[in-house]
């Protein structure tokens, strides 16, 4: 069972370098949508073959995360017709030799926390630091509005990836409100989206920055 | 059961504004009439509550609530009961003075929001008063100051109104977080949220200090005393008059409710103490009348007058504090006396006033005393309640301002005649200062009465008109009645006031070594020998009536009526006199030519402390803040790159340690 | 205190008060070389006003005429507070004092307002100038009675000014000439005495008390002197119970004496109008300030 989380977890991981070095939109999506079914896949390696409560989740996770919340995001990309995202404030390069490095710093710093991955596996809490990381990473460093939801949604991703080790203390509900929440949230994003294209033609969001006196 | 009755009626106080807003389709008038009869019957249960408990001593009400409050305890003593009557009473006839005054008819978009803000202001002093609970005191006190800024700011389409209402909220804020501080060092000394007498040697007398310290700046915030009455002048003149009555007459109040119970939970006030507030008082009685003399706009004098009047109250206050510390228990009942007395006075006689001058600026449209004037002629019932009023506020017999100076006048005689040592001396020059303040009120209100009333209009437009209506005077008249039996039957009162002294002080009082009888005494004799001459002269131009003639005009062609002593002319040699405290400013000059030319004069006298100390302070701030701008360029990207650091540096002081 | 005690203290504020004006004058005529007025001038000249009839400006209301009656009645009731002889005040109660002052101040009040009625520039100046006065006249006349406090534990002018006074003096002599000091500079403001007024002058610009009650006539003019008599009576008879402290037993002398050393302190009023000129406007502040400033030295002095 180890091995086969290791292996899923190893894969959230290179999707996390996919992200930050591809620069077409709907690639960006697609990736995030995989790794959502990656974490399906995780959850249910991890628990889900003696608990039914866990099946349920870990399909809930997949029909969320790898296919509605893309699927809306496609949607608006396709409304504001944009394909690429234009050079980021961290250029495109740099961007990958940042994320190997929040990589490789999330493991050595995960050993140097009281946490018990030890015994379910060895890179839930790296895997989760560095799932974060480059979610904010691309959060803060893109300018395109879609391409900062979609760094948001690896920063949930890793925040679940860390939620692998609490699954069975976690009341059911809580998790259901968790994607739930994930799910509004993008929703009112890409309504949010759709007006900033119409009021500034474009999607950039160098045009939200002037604060009000 | 007196707790539970007011409580009831803060209650209805309270939901009065809803349940009118409510009711909106049934028509304006109909939803204003509703509002009043709402609060008319909150305001007489919580009326009824107090009498019952200055009659027969009170009670408390405990209830238990969840975490984090814990035990929560009201209650309904004589000191706050005193308070409540003069909340009910004013509230109740604003609220019908509103009927005529602030009709929702003509001011559809701003009524319903005055309504419910005017009942939940009263609600949430009268809650104030009952609290025994820091935060159900802090609750209620955050209700009345917000529900009260929107009251002050209804009219918010003026920009005067606005501003005066933006620093009317800061000043709230500030004093909520002194109140915030107090209570919070309160517990921690203490142990307990619960307001109650602190046992001798409880606390430490530094920490006892601090509290009375933070009292004294959120209280006396909320009271006005100088120099923390900057925002009590725009305020009052910038809210609709029968809300510049309330917030005059009972809401300024709350301040000094809260210094009394607060100095009252303390068990060793220390000499210092009482000093300070009777410096506070008499720099605030003195400074507040001298700026209500070079005010030119009706409502400001009469707001700088409240700061006046919260003067002489803490004069008082200051009196019963340093009698207490010196154990001289009769000094301290008669002074804390005398004070209470005023507060319930002041209401009266205030709120008379400002409904009167209401009553004025609705008929005239102007709130300058310069173009006033002769109004006595077409107001005369107006003229009179405002002469009453007037009479009252200056303290003369044979109305009630007269019986509430005396106390407080005897209180520092008697301090000043039977102290050793060298502690009698802060008596001997505060009863000077009000002797003096006293002096500047009667010439301010002779200012104030002549120009408005008497003499001829100095513009034609507002010598047209008739009087208020029967809905505006009838509340005027009852509080004018209320000062009329105040000061002709003071010795009612009496067991009343004893009793709210005992509350305060903790231990049983003798009565108060006050002449009720002799007060009444010169009030009937002055009046009925006034009256006896009256009468007499009356008699003789009955009898021989007088031909009317011009006034004399020492041979000048022509007068006009602009050729009257004006109200700023009036004041101009006493503002002389304090000019380097008032800081008069005139533009323009007279005509020096043989053959005069048009010219112009004006004078303002603009509030010393606003313009140079607290503007320019807070221009300051704003400076300092502007080099910080650098930090906030608006990107959110930015924002989360600051929240990441913060979280980086967590973990690496916090995680990696071990 | 006997019926023969109340009833001088009821009659001789009655009646009295006039002749004090009438040896004012005749001291200043005398002053200036000339025969002067008969001593009972005033009381005939009242008896006339009360006999002629008034006549009323259009532009005035019953304030102009309750300003006459209030003054008249308030000075009456005050002048009860101090006491005539050695027996005492016939109203006497702790901070009576207090009733004094603002009794006298509610005259004041109505008077002001009578003045402001009329519509007129020539009598609000007045009436401006009047309540400035006033209004820095009363520390002054507060502290010269602070004194009297202090020395005597008392806060009722009759026990104050009572039997115990020489040894008040004795006590305290310093601060209490002081007193009489302060005290006599407020006589002269609130009386509208040289330095302050001129009662003599006749022209309107220059007049503050005589300005006030210009439009006055017949009784209410009457009323109007009779007030300003019974005013120099009360606080007059303050001044001379507190300056002659010796007792005399016995009603009828005691009040002989008072009412003579209230002539000789007219006599005094009169001789310091004809010696001294007005003080110009703008000082008169500066004099009732330097009487306070006395009066408030007189209490230092009793520190310690």
């Amino acid at each position: 069972m180890n091995e086969t989380l290791g292996l899923v977890l190893v894969g959230v991981l290179l999707v996390n370098f996919l992200m930050l070095g591809t620069s077409r939109l709907n690639a960006a999506i697609r990736f995030a949508g995989l790794q959502g079914v990656l974490l399906g896949a995780a959850l249910f390696v991890a628990h889900g073959q003696t608990n039914a409560r866990v099946l349920l989740l870990a399909l809930a996770t997949v029909a969320l995360k790898g296919i509605a919340i893309p699927a809306i995001l496609l949607r608006a990309v396709r409304n504001v017709s944009i394909r690429r995202e234009i050079e980021p404030i961290v250029g495109f390069t740099p961007s990958l030799v940042l994320g190997a490095l929040a990589t490789g710093l999330s493991l050595v710093f995960a050993r140097s926390l009281p946490l018990q991955s030890e015994q379910v596996a060895p890179l839930i809490v790296p895997a989760s630091f560095a799932t974060v990381l480059t979610g904010f990473l691309v959060l803060t460093t893109r300018r395109k509005a879609i391409t900062q939801v979609v760094g948001y949604l690896t920063l949930e991703n890793g925040v679940f990836v860390f939620g692998l080790l609490l699954v069975e203390a976690i009341p059911f509900l809580v998790e259901f409100g968790v994607l739930l929440d994930l799910l509004v949230a993008v929703f009112v994003m890409g309504i949010i989206m759709n007006h900033i294209q119409r009021e500034f033609s474009s999607l950039s969001t160098e045009h939200l920055t002037s604060l009000r006196e | 059961m007196t707790t539970l009755l007011a409580l009831c009626g803060a209650a209805a106080m309270a939901s009065s504004g809803p349940i009118a807003a409510a009711a909106r389709r049934v028509g304006p008038r109909r939803a204003d009439r509703l509002w009043v009869l709402l609060f008319v019957v909150g305001a007489s249960l919580a009326a009824f509550a107090a009498l019952l408990a200055l009659a027969s001593g009170g009670d408390e009400l405990r209830a238990h609530a969840p975490f984090p409050v814990g035990e929560v305890a009201l209650g309904l003593d004589a000191l706050s009961a005193l308070f409540l009557i003069a909340v009910a009473g004013l509230g109740a006839a604003c609220a019908c003075y509103g009927l005529a005054y602030y009709p929702a008819a003509l001011h559809p978009d701003s009524a319903g929001r005055l309504r419910t803000a005017f009942g939940l202001a009263s609600a949430g002093l009268a809650m104030v008063l009952l609290a025994r609970h820091s935060l159900v005191f802090i609750a209620a006190w955050e209700t009345m100051a917000v529900s009260s800024y929107f009251a002050v700011a209804a009219e918010d389409r003026d920009r005067e109104v606005r501003e005066a209402g933006f620093l009317y909220l800061v000043s709230t804020r500030v004093s909520s977080l002194c109140l915030i501080a107090l209570f919070a060092l309160h517990w921690a000394a203490s142990g307990s949220l619960l307001l109650v007498p602190l046992g001798a040697g409880q606390i430490a007398p530094q920490i006892q200090s601090a509290l009375f310290v933070l009292a004294l700046l959120g209280f006396g915030l909320k009271a006005g005393l100088v120099p923390l009455h900057v925002w009590l002048p725009p305020a009052h003149s910038a809210a609709p008059t029968h809300v510049s009555a309330l917030l005059s007459g009972v809401l300024i109040k709350s301040g000094i409710y809260g210094l009394v119970r607060i100095t009252s939970l303390l068990p060793e006030p220390s000499p210092w103490w009482g000093e300070m507030v009777l410096a506070l008082g008499v720099v605030s009685a003195v400074l507040g009348v001298a700026y209500a003399l070079a005010q030119h706009d009706l409502k400001r004098l009469l707001a700088y007058h409240s700061v006046e009047n919260i003067g002489i109250i803490a004069i008082g206050l200051g009196v019963a504090l340093i009698a207490r510390a010196s154990a001289g228990l009769d000094t301290a009942a008669l002074a804390l006396a005398g004070a209470l007395l005023h507060v319930v006075n002041h209401a009266l006689f205030k709120g008379l006033l400002f409904l009167a001058a209401g009553a004025v600026i609705q008929r005239a449209h102007t709130r300058s005393l310069d173009a006033l004037g002769g109004l006595g002629r077409s107001m005369p019932a107006t003229a009179l309640l405002f002469l009453l009023g007037a009479v009252a506020i200056v303290g003369l017999p044979p109305l009630n301002g007269f019986v509430s100076e005396l106390l407080i006048y005897s209180s520092l005689l008697r301090m000043v005649a039977s102290e050793d040592g060298a502690s009698w001396i802060s008596a001997a020059l505060a009863a000077p200062a009000l002797a003096l303040t006293g002096g500047l009120a009667l010439a301010c209100f002779a200012k104030a009465f002549g120009t408005v009333f008497l003499g001829a209009p100095r513009h034609q437009s507002v010598s047209d008109g008739s009087d208020a209506p029967a809905a505006m005077r009838a509340p005027m008249v009852a509080l004018a009645l209320g000062c009329a039996f105040i000061g002709l039957a003071p010795f009612a009162l009496a067991p009343a006031l004893r009793n709210a002294c005992e509350a305060v002080l903790g231990s049983a009082l003798a009565p108060l070594a006050a002449p009720w009888r002799a007060i009444s005494g010169v009030a009937l004799a002055s009046l009925a020998l006034s009256a006896a001459g009256g009468a007499w002269l009356w008699l003789r131009l009955s009898r021989r009536p007088a031909p009317r003639t011009v006034t004399w005009d020492c041979g000048y062609a022509a007068p006009t009526q602009r050729m009257q002593y004006s109200a700023a002319s009036f004041a101009q040699p006493l503002v002389r006199v304090f000019s380097s405290a008032l800081l008069p400013r005139e533009y323009g000059s007279a005509g020096v030519a043989p053959f005069p030319q048009r010219s112009a004069f004006h004078s303002e006298v603009v509030d010393a402390a606003l313009d140079r100390i607290v503007l320019p302070s807070a221009h300051a701030v704003v400076r300092l803040a502007a080099r910080l701008r650098v930090l906030q360029q608006g990107s959110v990207q930015q924002y989360l790159v600051y929240v990441w650091i913060a979280v980086i540096a967590l973990l690496a002081v916090g995680g990696v340690g071990r | 205190m006997s019926a023969m005690d109340v009833l001088a203290a009821l009659l001789v504020p009655v009646f009295f008060p006039p002749l004090l004006l009438g040896v004012i004058a005749r001291t200043k005529a005398l002053a200036a070389g000339r025969r002067g007025p008969p001593l009972l001038q005033p009381y005939f000249d009242l008896a006339r006003l009360f006999r002629k009839g008034m006549v009323l400006s259009r532009t005035t209301s019953w304030v102009f005429l309750a300003g006459p009656v209030v003054g008249a009645s308030t000075a009456l009731l005050a002048s009860l507070f101090v006491p005539l002889g050695a027996q005492g005040s016939l109203v006497s109660f702790p901070g009576d004092l207090i009733a004094f002052a603002y009794l006298l101040a509610l005259g004041r009040f109505f008077t002001i307002a009578a003045a402001l009625d009329t519509g007129s520039s020539f009598e609000g100046m007045g009436a401006s100038r009047e309540a400035a006065f006033s209004c820095l006249a009363e520390p002054a006349a507060f502290f010269a009675l602070l004194v009297l406090v202090k020395l005597s534990g008392s806060t009722s002018l009759g026990a104050m000014l009572g039997p115990d006074l020489p040894q008040h003096w004795l006590h305290g002599g310093p601060s209490l000439a002081l007193a009489v000091v302060a005290l006599f500079i407020v006589l002269l403001a609130e009386n509208s005495r040289i330095p302050f007024d001129d009662p003599a002058t006749h022209l309107e610009l220059t007049m503050i008390h005589e300005v006030m009650v210009l439009d006055h006539s017949g009784p209410a003019l009457a009323l109007v002197g009779f007030g300003a008599a019974l005013k120099l009576f009360a606080y007059g008879l303050l001044l001379v119970r507190l300056a002659t402290p010796f007792e005399v037993g016995g009603t009828v002398s005691g009040v002989g004496v008072a009412l003579l050393e209230l002539l000789a302190l007219a006599a005094l009023v009169g001789l310091v109008e004809s010696v001294m000129a007005r003080l110009h406007l703008l000082r008169v502040p500066s004099l009732l300030v330097g009487a306070a400033l006395l009066g408030a030295f007189g209490v230092m002095l009793l520190v310690g």
